[in-house]
């Protein structure tokens, strides 16, 4: 995929199926993915006011990675049960480059998931919904890290509960690297998904069936 | 299922662009791992057959994983390593252990044929330990244009008392290969190595 300001490199995907850790194996394994994309970053090497071309230029980016993590990770949308974001910027660039993936890629899994709110309001930072019963999927904040790193540095990517942030089952994260990548002047954004709980939780909070206000929190 | 399975973790680089010059179709390696038990951690054990039958269990599911994650035919496979890192409640021998003597057999089912020695590599670790699998064509061992490698390495893993397995396979050679050597179109197949 190429525009003038999308230009991918390379795409890296991880899934890993969780049978237990050293408890009691689980009858349906575990499934947690991420997906990076390796991007040229038009901005390197010198300071821009307006990046925000950028962000808008990402949004059909991110509705190709989520679908393709999905399909990577071998389950259908309806099973994704946790969601998280981020970016590494190589050593050209700066950290608000990383922040131009806030939208894009949380918009993406969003629609992959069947959210019903309004793009617009998301963009400027609302979540839209006023809810009465469930309003759709992907209520939650997508929960998100970004730094600025060498090639193959790791990212710890943050998973929480798509539909109330306050889910503490899902309270996880991913850790993703790139070997090799982000080299000064590229930016790795990557998607994250689980399909469920940590895979001995068991330390009490809102459960996942116990969702109720339907407003991304509880 | 003789390996005693604590998760399985499968990956997929693909390059679209290296030097700035699009690489067209993108070169696609896919790396499947098993962190596994090491049953013979923490004691001394002259037979370590437990672990060569691992081995060849391994060797067909990791192999096939990489395949379906490429979503290739087996005989569009072009090369192929393998590695194994071994928590430090473990000798070195155990890797070997899994990776020599059985492991290759159904490797090579999954990938549809497979002359070539497999290359691999072996190492003690800790948690994130990362070991750079070897990879060479899986029909003639002297094919330069395969010559490569991909990193393998689980955050989590091995805990003294396990083993990550790792098989490598692709569907192409380097991104921009272009220092000579033997040729895929000059292949006889036979012998494993030309």
């Amino acid at each position: 995929m190429m525009n003038d300001l999308i230009d991918v490199r390379r795409i890296f995907t991880h899934v890993e199926q969780i049978h237990h850790e050293f408890g009691p194996p689980a009858n349906m394994p575990l499934v947690r993915g991420a997906i990076a994309a390796v991007l040229r970053n038009p901005y390197a090497g010198a300071y821009h006011a307006d990046i925000l071309p950028m962000m808008e230029a990402l949004n059909p980016l991110g509705v190709d990675l989520a679908k393709q993590l999905c399909d990577a990770m071998g389950v259908a949308p309806d099973q994704i049960q946790g969601y998280g974001k981020g970016a590494i910027v190589g050593a050209n660039g700066e950290l608000e480059h990383g922040a131009l993936w806030h939208v894009p890629g949380g918009y993406a899994m969003r629609e992959l998931l069947g959210w019903k709110g309004e793009r617009a309001s998301y963009t400027q930072g609302g979540g839209g919904d006023k809810p009465t019963g469930q309003p759709g999927n992907g209520l939650s904040i997508v929960p998100s890290t970004k730094k600025v790193g060498p090639p193959g540095a790791a990212l710890d990517v943050p998973l929480t509960h798509i539909n109330a942030s306050y889910v503490r089952s899902h309270f996880d994260a991913i850790e993703m690297r790139v070997p090799g990548a982000p080299h000064a002047d590229e930016i790795i954004v990557i998607l994250a998904m689980s399909t469920g709980a940590r895979v001995h939780a068991r330390v009490g909070g809102l459960k996942a069936q116990d969702i109720s206000q339907w407003n991304g929190l509880r | 299922m003789k390996a005693k399975i604590r998760k399985i973790i499968v990956q997929v680089d693909e390059i679209h662009f290296d030097g700035g010059k699009a690489v067209n179709p993108p070169t696609r390696r896919a790396l499947a791992m098993a962190v596994i038990a090491n049953p013979y951690a923490g004691r001394f054990s002259d037979s370590l057959d437990e672990l060569i039958d691992i081995g060849e269990e391994l060797g067909g599911l990791l192999g096939e994983r990489c395949v379906q994650a490429l979503g290739i035919a087996p005989a569009q496979a072009q090369s192929y390593g393998k590695a194994a890192i071994v928590g430090e409640g473990g000798e070195l021998e155990h890797a070997a252990a899994i990776l020599h003597p059985k492991l290759g057999a159904p490797l090579r089912v999954a990938v549809s044929q497979g002359a070539a020695l497999v290359p691999s590599a072996k190492k003690q670790g800790t948690l994130g330990t990362a070991v750079d699998v070897p990879l060479g064509h899986k029909d003639a061992a002297f094919v330069r244009s395969h010559f490569d490698a991909m990193e393998a390495r689980v955050a989590d893993a091995p805990r003294a008392n396990e083993i990550v397995v790792a098989v490598v396979v692709t569907d192409s050679g380097r991104p921009h290969a272009r220092v000579g050597g033997l040729q895929v179109h000059e292949i006889v197949g036979k012998d494993g190595l030309r």
